[in-house]
């Protein structure tokens, strides 16, 4: 299975880049190469430009901001999991890499791919959709930002144009203490999802939710907030009943369906996950364990 | 003489190339001004070809030609049934090349040969083929109704043939049997999935004009019988040679249209060529197993006896038969399974669709066989509150009615008899491993609201096919051993298991014995990797040789030092008389009967200290075994998760344990695959849409649990060591015990599964109309 | 349209160089143009894990990785895990010590990734090991003597082996 031929580039600044892109048409760029590469060994993808992003410089860092954290687009999902500043600011992130194809994968793939590729059951952007992240693109009339709400223009379809990059992402973090969960169903360990469900949730001094968060990926051709259940959630008390009212929200979303899963089974495990993320991050919060 | 290799944990001596990356497999040889080959395929199921347009491809970039079946002067020609068989109705085999219609997605039309297989991809996409759609056979249950669509345009209908199996009076037992259960039952299986693919290598040796053909072949002798016979060649014009074979299961003995177009491309183009399947090909050209539809009835007595099963089975073969009726008959052979039943009467209908032919993966029709049974079993056990494994104890053969012949005949229409074998034990040794407290565990976790369940499935397998195998044995002047044999391995360990045998009768070290194989060029002749019997029959054929072998060690030495034989032993490569340290080296023995020029052999022997044995399995011997698994299924998502697995099993004497481990291990995991993950799915119009390693779901280490074995050793009269076949007894059950697990922790929704595989999303729905028909009653 | 580049890169601690197609990918380079036949393609869209190679010291799927793109990379293959004397690799002898291999085609891709693994955590457990090698397929073993091997070379290792 070998790719149909390709002219190759690649460029070292985001210069060369920008000029590439808007001189040539017909081409796709190469991020980790772990979606893109076995698509044009299939020749499923087949382009008359191929343009590497591995050698650019700049786009390959980890930026503590202190209420959020800036990272490149090229930064490796092996090194998302490893870094300290990812570990003590969005845990969630590496909880979510843990599902993201496998160690092999993960030494190449990167956020910024993941998050063009746009596949709906991508952990990374169901991540970036819980944080409210804003991306940064780069094009020839200079730099813009795109909200994460505003990123997907359909299945698989990212809000970057043919001659524009996404050079990196701004997560704003929770500064409260809080709990996190990120929670999935595949078929095997780094499968793709079928359903993911991530979730943040702050308690205040009594012990009540004061502020959450849940976004679930593999259930529309975009991460979807469960905006609704997390207004429903705050003021509550964490407890089992409370978690399956919100999950009810989950359960009653409209869910892709495919040649391999049905939407009412989507559903099914849109509910049940986001009931044992929510559980598992309110234990994280320092509530009781609200698992039965 | 002392036993010091035969059942020992011996580590492979095929280890130390393969863990350093120096292997040959087929696609490490490269040969001078060797094209790479591309097949253009049938994208269509059932068409016409009307038109196949080359041009553009002909002027693609490094293209040595283009090659079609008018090319090839192969004018309609299809390839040779493999297995005859007078049960066959109408006979349908692959052209090598498809010229006026195709059946499957995925056949061969076109070979393109290039310096690159690059651009050999790149022109087969230039290839123009204009179709004439037809209808299309995909649903198997509807093949052989009056109105289906024709598989082949130009038949009555869809019938490959109809086999059955019959012995004792079925209507009789039924009749006055206390208990009756039908089931209907649903089995699917996929492909084989060997982690090397297919690929083949074919060149004119330049001085010998010998053909030479390497190919990932399980059957490298049938492989030159079929192409000698197709090309009208004698068979010793041709040589074939397996080398390193990543795996093979069934499929890989099968002789494919690719095999035979490749060997025709380079003797037209007169340069070597290469054709090395990639992954999709794999999924849309290797034969696979895939449906069938059963439904059965068994009569039991009140204590959960089995007198007699009977029913139908409808058997989804695909587009050809290129291997005659053996899945199907390796499906109702191994009825009755370790059941004395008094009565059977089964009959399978093997019908074509226009899907890629099935032949046998990975215990062929017995993991079909054992399904069958092992559902009837806990279907009866369901039925009359009764315990599942009281109904095995009350059913099964016993080992004082060994041998026992079960009434069902073989292939070539001798009796069954089984050999040897315990299976009451069987079944008490695993259950004395997996202990008494399941029950107990069940019924708290129920409380917290998990659902744990135990499986069982028993088996019988039929093991050592006849007719045979061979191996020569020879000592060579530097004192070193070289075994040669037909036998061909795709990861089994049989060098290591050969060299041990021969290691063990002729007192030497195993690391001054080697071993060469699965070349015609290097033995006259073989059969093929199947059915469990290399083992077998290839490790019979080195006993015998290096008996032999030893024997005239003997009787020479007694010559050379003027002693008597009985007074002689071998011990550590040299021949000693008894109690002193009078002896002469092997080395030497053999150096002299080598001979020297001038010089007379001593009399009354051939030259060489070497000897060749072939081994005929004339009786099969039977191996069995017994399953338990224990699964958690979480009814919310209908996840599995396998907690334990554990195997007793009888193959007769081990000569290796861990390889016996290995092969017990990698066969269970196949049949967990089978009973969880493998679904090959194909659309209305019969495409294969399951294509890559995203969509059909091989077992992966985070999905098994550690398998338990235990090994016990009922000798096989049948061979001079003692041996029962070990390659598949680990898959035929273990789909049968999973689905058997899941149902009983499953049992209190009142779920029945007569399926597999089964999805999560699949037991989702089996417990929503479980619960829907509980409501409703 | 494909014009071939140049590349120069280390392979197994040599200098190597060719000159590829870039359509070419790392694990044809190895095996073609080094000659290095043991890295394996079993499935060429990145599951089944036979072509894994160590680059820059991470594993990394060879099949997914275009060769320009390992110009000036340091590459290890399984021929380049045992050392210049042919001491084997700690998880190489207890592969063959614990049977982790039958057919011997998914073998390359298993040991540089339990290499590479192990060296960064020696002490994982049963759990962690089968995730570790959670992306490479093995039809023969059933995995359980793969996991033995790599406990066995994890202790090695731990022990300054």
């Amino acid at each position: 299975m070998k790719p149909a031929p390709f002219a190759y580039h690649d460029p070292r600044t985001l210069d060369e880049l920008i000029g590439l892109l808007s001189r040539h048409d017909n081409l796709k760029l190469l991020a980790g190469g772990q979606s893109l590469v076995p698509m044009l060994n299939m020749r499923f993808v087949i382009v008359d430009h191929i343009v590497d992003l591995n050698r650019v410089d700049g786009l390959a860092a980890i930026g503590d901001r202190n209420a959020a954290i800036e990272i490149g687009a090229m930064t490796r999902q092996r090194t998302l999991e490893r870094d300290p500043v990812i570990a003590r600011k969005a845990p969630i992130m590496q909880e979510a890499l843990r599902h993201v194809g496998h160690l092999q994968t993960r030494s190449r793939g990167t956020i910024g791919g993941s998050l063009c590729h746009l596949d709906p059951a991508a952990e990374l952007a169901g991540v970036a959709r819980l944080y409210d992240a804003v991306l940064h693109v780069a094009g020839p009339r200079g730099m813009r930002d795109v909200k994460m709400a505003d990123w997907s223009l359909g299945y698989m379809a990212p809000a970057v144009g043919p001659d524009e990059v996404l050079t990196g992402l701004t997560l704003p973090v929770w500064s409260e203490p809080h709990g996190h969960a990120f929670v999935e169903f595949a078929r095997r360990h780094g499968d793709f999802a079928i359903v993911g469900v991530g979730c943040l949730l702050a308690l205040d001094g009594k012990g009540m939710i004061n502020r959450a968060a849940v976004a679930l990926v593999g259930v529309a051709t975009a991460p979807v907030r469960l905006t609704a259940a997390e207004v429903a959630l705050t003021g509550q008390a964490p407890s089992v009943a409370t978690f399956k009212a919100a999950a009810e929200h989950a359960e009653k979303l409209d869910c892709l369906a495919d040649a391999h899963v049905s939407a009412s089974y989507r559903q099914r495990l849109a509910g049940v996950l986001t009931e044992r993320a929510l559980a598992r991050a309110a234990t994280r919060a320092g509530g009781a364990d609200v698992h039965r | 003489m002392g036993v010091r290799y035969f059942g020992a944990a011996v580590p492979r001596i095929e280890d130390p190339e393969l863990i350093t990356g120096r292997g040959r497999y087929l696609d490490d040889i490269r040969l001078p001004s060797m094209g790479e080959a591309a097949f253009v395929r049938s994208v269509h199921a059932h068409a016409r070809i009307k038109r196949v347009d080359v041009a553009a491809a002909m002027a693609a970039p490094g293209i040595v030609a283009v090659l079609t079946a008018a090319d090839l002067g192969l004018a309609g020609k299809p390839t040779p049934q493999f297995a005859p068989s007078p049960l066959i109705v109408q006979d349908r085999t692959q052209h090598v090349l498809a010229s006026s219609a195709v059946h499957f997605v995925g056949e061969t039309i076109a070979i393109v040969v290039a310096d690159t297989r690059a651009n050999a991809e790149d022109a087969a996409a230039l290839v123009e083929v204009d179709y004439d759609l037809l209808p299309v056979v995909v649903d198997l249950a509807t093949a052989l109704d009056a109105n289906a669509p024709k598989a082949h345009q130009d038949a009555p209908d869809n019938r490959l043939a109809t086999v059955r199996a019959k012995f004792g009076d079925a209507d009789q037992v039924f009749a006055r049997a206390p208990h009756v259960f039908r089931e209907r039952i649903f089995q699917h299986r996929g492909g084989c999935h060997a982690m090397e693919c297919r690929g083949v290598i074919a060149a004119e040796d330049p001085l010998s004009r010998q053909l030479m053909v390497w190919s990932a072949t399980q059957a490298p002798y049938m492989l030159r019988r079929m192409l000698a016979s197709f090309m009208g060649r004698n068979e010793n014009t041709i040589r074939v040679a397996a080398p390193q074979v990543g795996g093979g299961f069934g499929p890989k003995a099968v002789i494919y249209a690719e095999e035979y177009a490749v060997t025709l491309a380079a003797l037209k183009l007169g340069r070597p060529v290469k054709w090395v399947e990639d992954r999709r090909e794999h999924f849309v050209a290797t034969t696979q197993q895939r449906d069938q539809i059963w439904d059965v009835e068994v009569a039991a007595d009140n204590d959960g006896r089995m007198l007699a099963v009977r029913g139908r089975c409808l058997h989804d073969n695909g587009a050809y038969a290129p291997y005659g009726l053996i899945l199907p008959a390796s499906t109702l052979g191994p009825f009755p399974g370790p059941y004395a039943l008094e009565a059977l009467d089964i009959t399978l209908d093997a019908a074509f669709t226009n899907k890629v032919p099935t032949t046998p993966v990975r215990g062929a029709g017995r993991p079909h066989a054992a399904f069958v049974l092992e559902r009837l079993a806990d279907s009866v056990a369901r039925g009359l509150r009764l315990d599942r494994d009281a109904v095995r104890r009350a059913s099964f053969v016993r080992s004082n009615q060994m041998p026992y012949t079960t009434g069902a005949k073989a292939r070539d229409g001798s009796s069954v008899v089984y050999d040897s074998g315990d299976y009451q034990h069987c079944l008490d040794t695993a259950q004395r491993r997996v202990g008494d407290d399941f029950r107990a565990r069940q019924a708290k976790a129920r409380v917290e609201g998990r659902f744990l369940g135990m499986g069982i499935a028993s088996y019988v397998e039929d093991t050592g096919l006849p007719p045979y195998e061979g191996a020569s044995v020879r000592v060579e002047p530097d004192g070193k051993v070289l075994i040669t044999t037909g036998a061909a391995g795709q990861g089994q360990g049989h060098h290591t298991v050969f060299a041990q045998i021969a290691a063990d009768i002729l007192d030497i070290p195993i690391e001054i014995v080697s071993v060469v194989s699965a070349d015609t060029g290097r033995f006259p002749l073989g059969i093929g990797t199947i059915g469990s019997r290399v083992g077998v029959l290839g490790g019979s054929s080195v006993h015998l040789a290096a008996t032999r072998v030893r024997d005239k060690a003997i009787k020479v030495a007694a010559e050379m030092m003027e002693t008597a034989e009985s007074d002689l032993a071998l011990e550590d490569g040299r021949v000693r008389v008894a109690g002193t340290d009078k002896s002469v080296a092997l080395k030497d023995i053999a150096a002299r009967l080598d001979g020297f020029a001038a010089m007379p052999m001593p009399r009354g022997n051939e030259p060489g200290l070497s000897a060749t044995a072939y081994h005929e399995g004339r009786a099969t011997t039977f191996a069995n075994g017994t399953n338990i698994c224990e699964v958690e299924v979480d009814p919310a998502t209908g996840a599995v998760q396998i907690l334990r697995y554990v195997v007793a099993h009888d193959c007769g004497r081990l000569i290796n344990p861990m390889i016996v481990d290995g092969q017990i291990r990698g066969g269970v995991v196949h049949g967990i695959g089978n009973a969880l993950y493998e679904h090959m799915r194909f659309d209305e119009n019969a495409q294969p849409i399951t294509t890559n390693y995203g969509e059909y779901l091989l077992p992966t280490a985070t999905d098994l649990p550690r398998i338990e074995v235990i090994h016990l050793e009922t000798l096989s009269p049948n061979n001079p060591i003692g041996v029962k076949g070990a390659g598949e007894g680990g898959t035929i059950p273990a789909a049968a015990c999973v689905i058997s697990a899941i149902e009983d922790a499953l049992s209190p929704f009142g779920v029945v599964i007569n399926e597999h595989p089964v999805s999560p999303a699949r037991i989702v729905e089996l417990i929503e109309a479980a619960r829907k028909r509980l409501k409703a009653i | 349209m494909s014009t071939a580049r140049r590349i120069t890169l280390r392979v197994n601690g040599r200098p190597a160089q060719g000159e590829v197609e870039p359509r070419r990918h790392l694990g044809d380079f190895l095996r073609e143009d080094l000659g290095l036949t043991g890295t394996h393609l079993g499935c060429e869209h990145g599951v089944c894990g036979a072509c894994t190679v160590i680059v820059d010291g991470v594993p990394a799927r060879a099949c997914l990785m275009l060769a320009v793109q390992a110009d000036g990379a340091e590459v290890i293959t399984v021929e380049g895990l045992a050392q210049a004397d042919g001491t084997l690799h700690p998880i190489q002898q207890a592969f063959h010590a614990h049977h982790g291999l039958q057919c011997g085609f998914c073998t390359p891709g298993m040991l540089t990734t339990l290499a590479a693994f192990l060296a960064e955590r020696p002490d994982a457990d049963e759990a962690a090991i089968r995730e570790a090698i959670s992306g490479n397929i093995c039809r023969c073993t059933g995995y359980e003597s793969i996991v033995e091997a790599a406990l066995a070379a994890g202790k090695i290792l731990q022990s300054g082996g």
